[in-house]
């Protein structure tokens, strides 16, 4: 029996692979499809769509897989985009980084910058999550969305780094091997940041700390009368989640070459929730399916109207009514049902 | 003189629990001895389950002692008190519902194994989780139901489920928070046997309506009445206590 059981999880013919590996295979053959029909803004484009799918994958940890409704991620994405703005934007001056003891100069180095995002995300993620974390519920989302609104407040009145009219960057950061001008090099990149960051979370889900992260979301009164500490649990999810985003946020950086405090606003925590749910909630491949199609569906439709959002919402409500983990509920049934 | 009894598993205390002015427990003193079946009884209202809450520390007591194991355990948290080894089940079976049931008490085995950040190694074919977990079952009498989600379960093998999870964090006392409810007359007998047999594996501290169960199973009783312990001892103490007769059988036999 347990053998039998052994082996019908192992069958990798399910629909759910045929999806994972469709759009593998799209997204690995794409630069190929770019360069044949020498279309360099379809690889623009679609890194663009990867930094969200990331950005999106990061938030469905924490909502999707530890019930934790953080309606403030953008604040993590955009202490990683300011990471890695405010440091090339020093470069560009010759100045040194002024609120910090040493004469610090700033940096184009990706090997620097980009896992420096990460760390200060998951910093930001750590404080504020260490402290929202003491509330359930509506509080919780209350709680993330004013912190995530602070930041944006604060990098407003933060004219050192170009307050409210962002801060334009140097130039992209520069990693070994790569070439990030090179829209080829740059997509490749995006793809791979996705790829280690998804395979790095479906390997934690799946282990020990993924069980309890899916215990707190469902019993999570359960979960302290069986003896565990839930709290340090969902903190460090929400870290991981933290640091996600703000990996993504620096592959954002890097993409427009500039950083607002726009990425910082509770307008794009919200558009990054409404990826998840379109996309499914806790499955981890839905928030890349979401990614893309709300960013798929913004460039087709808005070359019809401005007014693009009109057609995108009703759209949202009824994948919501319809299927319950949105965009692969509908592709694959109940084979989406992970968190 | 020196007193070689051993010191209880569960000192309870002059303890004290307050609802705006509705007194929940009053002077609260239980003791429950190392392998000891005790029941708490009393009318509806009695604050049995507020009893059992501030226990296992859902509920913070206003003031006295609940020594467990020589620890305190007042100021400690639910957490804290189920690693001590305080086991604890629900009025209403209380499981992880997406889960199958092999995967219920995998979850609950993984604390005894030591802290869950673990990030690598996939849990789901482990083998240190998979054998206990396949044992608990087989004791419980839940095997063919391993891969059934939890949802799906019956309300007699859902408690059995809660039971067996409790089991697998390995307490020093359990706490049953009416077990039989809910259950028909055959479940229930066959859940009196299931506890009797865990009865000398591991002191349980039971709150339960129905007398019947109560006076077969339980080694002793307390009884609870408007917060307070009126009377404490063996079945035939508790059935022949006048106060007790007064309070609480006497109103059962007249209805």
């Amino acid at each position: 029996m347990i053998m039998k059981q052994f082996f019908s999880t192992r069958n990798l013919l399910t629909r759910k692979n045929l999806v994972l590996f469709l759009l593998a295979l799209t997204l690995l053959s794409l630069p190929l499809i770019a360069s044949i029909n020498d279309d360099s803004y379809l690889l623009i484009m679609v890194s663009r769509m990867l930094i969200f799918a990331l950005a999106a994958l990061s938030l469905d940890l924490v909502i999707g897989y530890g019930g934790m409704v953080s309606f403030g991620h953008a604040a993590y994405l955009g202490v990683g985009a300011y990471t890695v703005g405010i440091l090339s934007a020093h470069v560009m001056e010759g100045s040194s980084i002024g609120f910090l003891p040493g004469n610090l100069p700033g940096t184009e180095s990706g090997l620097i910058s980009l896992p420096l995002a990460m760390l200060l995300a998951g910093l930001v993620a750590l404080v504020f999550g260490a402290l929202s974390l003491r509330t359930r519920g509506i509080h919780f989302i209350m709680i993330t969305l004013a912190f995530a609104q602070m930041l944006y407040y604060l990098f407003i009145s933060l004219y050192r780094y170009g307050g409210e009219d962002g801060l334009s960057m140097n130039g992209r950061n520069l990693l070994p091997g790569l070439d990030l001008y090179n829209d080829t090099h740059f997509y490749w990149l995006c793809l791979g940041c996705l790829t280690g960051y998804g395979l790095l979370v479906y390997k934690f889900l799946g282990a020990r700390f993924g069980q309890v992260i899916r215990g707190c979301k469902q019993n999570p009164e359960k979960m302290q009368a069986l003896g565990f500490a839930t709290y340090r649990y969902q903190l460090v999810a929400f870290v991981i989640s933290g640091m996600g985003a703000g990996l993504a946020g620096a592959l954002l950086a890097n993409h427009s070459e500039f950083v607002s405090p726009d990425l910082m606003s509770w307008h794009l925590s919200g558009e990054l929730m409404v990826m998840v749910i379109l996309g499914g909630l806790g499955t981890l491949i839905g928030p890349i399916l979401g990614a893309i199609s709300y960013l798929l569906m913004e460039e087709v439709l808005a070359g019809y109207t401005e007014h693009w959002q009109i057609i995108l919402g009703p759209l949202l409500i009824l994948v919501v009514l319809f299927s319950r983990k949105g965009i692969l509920g509908a592709l694959v049934g109940k084979a989406a049902d992970d968190g | 003189m020196v007193d070689f009894t051993p010191p209880p598993l569960l000192h309870i205390r002059y303890l004290n629990k307050q609802f705006g002015a509705l007194k929940v427990t009053r002077d609260v003193e239980i003791r429950v001895e190392q392998g000891e079946i005790h029941a708490i009884i009393g009318p509806n209202g009695a604050g049995k389950t507020t009893l059992i809450n501030q226990i296992s520390g859902e509920l913070a007591a206003d003031s006295g002692s609940i020594l467990f194991d020589n620890r305190e355990l007042c100021g400690l948290r639910v957490h804290q008190r189920a690693r001590l080894g305080v086991g604890r089940t629900y009025q209403t079976s209380s499981l992880f519902d997406q889960m199958t049931t092999q995967q219920n008490v995998m979850l609950a085995l993984q604390n005894q194994q030591g802290h869950s950040f673990r990030f690598w190694r996939k849990a789901a074919t482990d083998p240190s989780l998979i054998h206990p977990a396949l044992g608990i079952l087989e004791r419980v009498g839940l095997l063919d139901q391993q891969n059934d989600y939890a949802a799906n379960l019956a309300h007699g093998q859902r408690r059995q489920l809660e039971i067996a999870m409790s089991l697998a964090t390995k307490p020093k006392l359990l706490l049953l928070d009416e077990p039989m409810a809910g259950m028909g007359q055959e479940e229930s007998w066959k859940m009196v046997a299931a506890l009797r047999k865990l009865g000398s594996e591991v002191s349980i501290l039971f709150v339960e309506h129905d007398m019947e169960t109560v006076f077969s199973l339980a080694d002793r009783i307390s009884v609870l009445v408007y917060g307070r312990v009126i009377a404490s001892g063996d079945a035939d103490t508790i059935r022949n206590d006048p106060n007790v007769r007064d309070a609480y059988l006497g109103g059962i036999e007249d209805a």
